[in-house]
């Protein structure tokens, strides 16, 4: 026994990370960029599709980001971040073969096993694509075990477009529908002009057995589950990926809570029955 | 069940054996009923009676600001997560505050665990004061189940005049009493003194409010489009002291600070308040509590509602914190009675 303070070392903390080397960078478009990161020893990050990490940079802070691969994808993961504060501008400057901190992976990811044996209605709008892409990704290394795919992605202009090479093979693929809009054309964009919710009504589903799954920007949601609902897919098949201020990623801090829900533990995938009901979801 | 008796000409004592193998913080008074756990070293600067302390003992267990990793980048991303802890004795701690300790252990138990809080917890001794009497009018522990000692605590103390009756309720306590050697043993007519006094309490200590504790679940269930959350709004400064006081609150912040060598640094926690506006701010800006009148509903629920959906316990604990440092006078129990009034 002592009077005076001790500091121990705890290895287990969560707040504990661990280092992820950059093994791949590329500017994606003018605000974002994309991340290829390898754990120590190429450790799996043995993730489900919708789930996040905590990005650090120590001395700048932590951040929430998507992981925007498959967990099919093996030894290491995609991020893809958009510019718009301190530790997402810390991480534009980074290079090849720079170390970030990783913490995770946290939250409900997308309910995959449910998923399976049904169509997916899959709509993605802005930087929704960024975790569609892990469960797209997903759903094509196990193809078999899904029905009919349909993918919708819209963005405000060509030049937002992220992922673009895969666009284009997912575009010529013969396994799924895929159906790509803008909100402002440029003359060379030779694509469907206009909202995102003008593409749902001409998708034929069997709604008993279609789950519609949505991530975008929050003011999106209203109308494109409005579309769904309209094409009679119940309120639990109608998934989406919510996005709140967070700190521990613990289901402590407080601040990504919604209602009674933690945002980053009980989320940040939710079925829409569970939310519909909650003033502050949407 | 283990009691045990100090003569309070032992107090004194008491104290500063303990002292002398642990920091020991107790209540002390800071002027008009302002009270603080302080460190102590005998039993002079130590108030028996007391109200609440502005701050809750919830200041030992999660420091207002704590330190969780220390990092290095001269080379690359490294780092030492850690915890700073002390062996401390709080002395007098009051029932509705030992709650407040329940309830943080819940919550940082739960998993994920916060290995932080639980080593730290571990090294705190916890000595409980009963109180005879009501703190003040805006107590309403009784109404919250908290006016009676309910574990908790290594050592509880019960004033008898002349005398304190203590219970042993763990072996860290037993060992104080070992150690100190100061203890008799308690007879039975001193612990028919003890039951008396509790048999008094339960007549002294009344719900506080028009409502019966089982009641409140309904009440919230039904009060969520309540005026009363408009009401408690509009007057909000959101200055945050109801949510620093409360001894349940436990939302924190997380910062990186640099050093001047701007390689090494730390990640610490501080707390935070639901009741600031960018608390609850999202990507681009937008906010899903924008509002004040939003913002209380939200405290209100997580100390009524959502603790009750999670633990199936209650976040508050009825020490009157909240209402004795709101500088808008807002206070829980008539935010509770007019929510009862609207829905009888
Ligand atoms: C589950 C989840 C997944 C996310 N996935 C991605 C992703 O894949 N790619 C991506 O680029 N971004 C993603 N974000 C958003 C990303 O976390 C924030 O943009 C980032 O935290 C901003 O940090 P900063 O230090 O750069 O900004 P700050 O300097 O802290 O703030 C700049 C601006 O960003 C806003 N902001 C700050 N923190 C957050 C936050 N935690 N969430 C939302 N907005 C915030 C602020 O309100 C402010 O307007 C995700 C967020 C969540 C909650
Ligand atoms: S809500 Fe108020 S009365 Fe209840 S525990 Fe917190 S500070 Fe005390
Ligand atoms: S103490 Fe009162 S004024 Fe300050 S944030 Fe709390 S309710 Fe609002
Ligand atoms: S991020 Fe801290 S509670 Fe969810």
């Amino acid at each position: 026994m002592t009077r005076d303070k001790k500091k121990l070392t705890i290895t287990e903390s969560e707040y504990h990370i661990k280092k992820g080397k950059i093994v791949k960078v590329k500017q994606m478009t003018e605000a974002e960029m994309f991340f290829e990161i390898a754990l120590a020893d190429n450790e799996n990050l043995n993730h489900d599709p919708g789930q996040f990490v905590e990005v650090s940079i120590f001395g700048v802070g932590e951040a929430p980001i998507s992981i925007s691969s498959s967990p099919t994808k093996r030894g290491s993961f995609d991020l893809c971040v958009r510019k718009v504060g301190k530790v997402t501008e810390a991480l534009h400057k980074m290079h090849v073969g720079d170390e970030v901190g990783i913490r995770g992976p946290f939250g409900k990811g997308f309910p995959v096993r449910n998923l399976e044996g049904n169509d997916l209605l899959i709509v993605a709008a802005g930087l929704g694509i960024v975790p569609l892409r892990s469960l797209i990704n997903y759903v094509l290394d196990n193809r078999r075990e899904f029905g009919k795919v349909t993918i919708l992605c819209g963005c405000k202009t060509p030049q937002n477009m992220l992922f673009g090479d895969e666009i284009d093979l997912w575009q010529k693929r013969l396994d799924i529908n895929f159906s790509c809009t803008v909100d402002k054309a440029d003359p060379e964009w030779q694509g469907n002009v206009g909202l995102i919710t003008s593409l749902i009504p001409g998708v034929d589903v069997y709604p008993q057995h279609t789950y519609g799954i949505v991530v975008g920007p929050p003011v999106m949601y209203k109308f494109v589950i409005k579309e769904l609902l309209a094409k009679k897919i119940p309120e639990s098949h109608i998934i989406v990926s919510l996005e709140r201020h967070m700190k521990c990623g613990l289901g402590k801090c407080g601040h990504c809570q919604i209602n009674n829900l933690y945002c980053c533990q009980d989320g940040p995938v939710f079925s829409y029955d569970k939310i519909m009901p909650l003033e502050e979801a949407i | 069940m283990k009691y045990k008796i100090l003569k309070k000409e032992h107090l004194n004592n008491f104290i500063n054996l303990l002292s002398q193998r642990q920091k020991v913080f107790a209540p002390v008074k800071k002027g008009e009923k302002h009270f603080v756990f302080e460190e102590v070293t005998s039993a002079a600067p130590i108030s028996i009676k007391y109200i609440p302390t502005i701050l809750p003992p919830k200041k030992f267990f999660m420091p207002q600001n704590e330190t969780l990793l220390e990092y290095n980048t001269h080379e690359g991303q490294n780092m030492e997560a850690v915890v700073e802890i002390q062996d401390i004795v709080l002395f007098g701690v009051h029932t509705c505050d030992i709650a407040g300790i329940q309830y943080l252990n819940l919550v940082f138990t739960d998993r994920p665990k916060d290995l932080n809080y639980l080593l730290r917890k571990n090294s705190i001794t916890i000595i409980g004061l009963e109180c005879n009497d009501y703190c003040d009018e805006y107590a309403s522990c009784n109404l919250m189940e908290n006016a009676l000692p309910n574990g908790g605590y290594d050592l509880f103390f019960t004033d008898l005049g002349d005398y304190f009756i203590v219970h042993v309720n763990t072996l860290a306590g037993d060992n104080i009493i070992e150690i100190t050697r100061l203890f008799e043993e308690a007879s039975h007519a001193q612990l028919d003194e003890l039951d008396k006094l509790r048999a008094n309490k339960r007549k002294i200590f009344k719900n506080e409010i028009d409502a019966d504790i089982t009641d409140i679940p309904a009440l919230f269930e039904k009060g969520q489009q309540s005026k009363v959350w408009e009401d408690n709004g509009n007057r909000c400064l959101a200055c945050g002291n109801c949510t620093n006081t409360c001894p349940t609150c436990y939302c924190f912040d997380v910062i990186d600070e640099l050093n001047l060598d701007l390689k090494s640094g730390k990640r610490y926690r501080a707390w935070d308040s639901c009741q600031s506006e960018p608390f609850a701010k999202v990507a681009g800006g937008e906010s899903f509590r924008k509002s004040r009148t939003q913002r209380q509903k939200h405290r209100f629920n997580r100390k009524f509602k959502f603790s009750v959906d999670k633990y199936s316990r209650y976040s508050c604990t009825g020490c009157g914190r909240c209402s004795r440092a709101c500088m808008a006078k807002i206070n829980l129990k008539e935010t509770l009675t007019a929510l009862v009034k609207e829905h009888k």
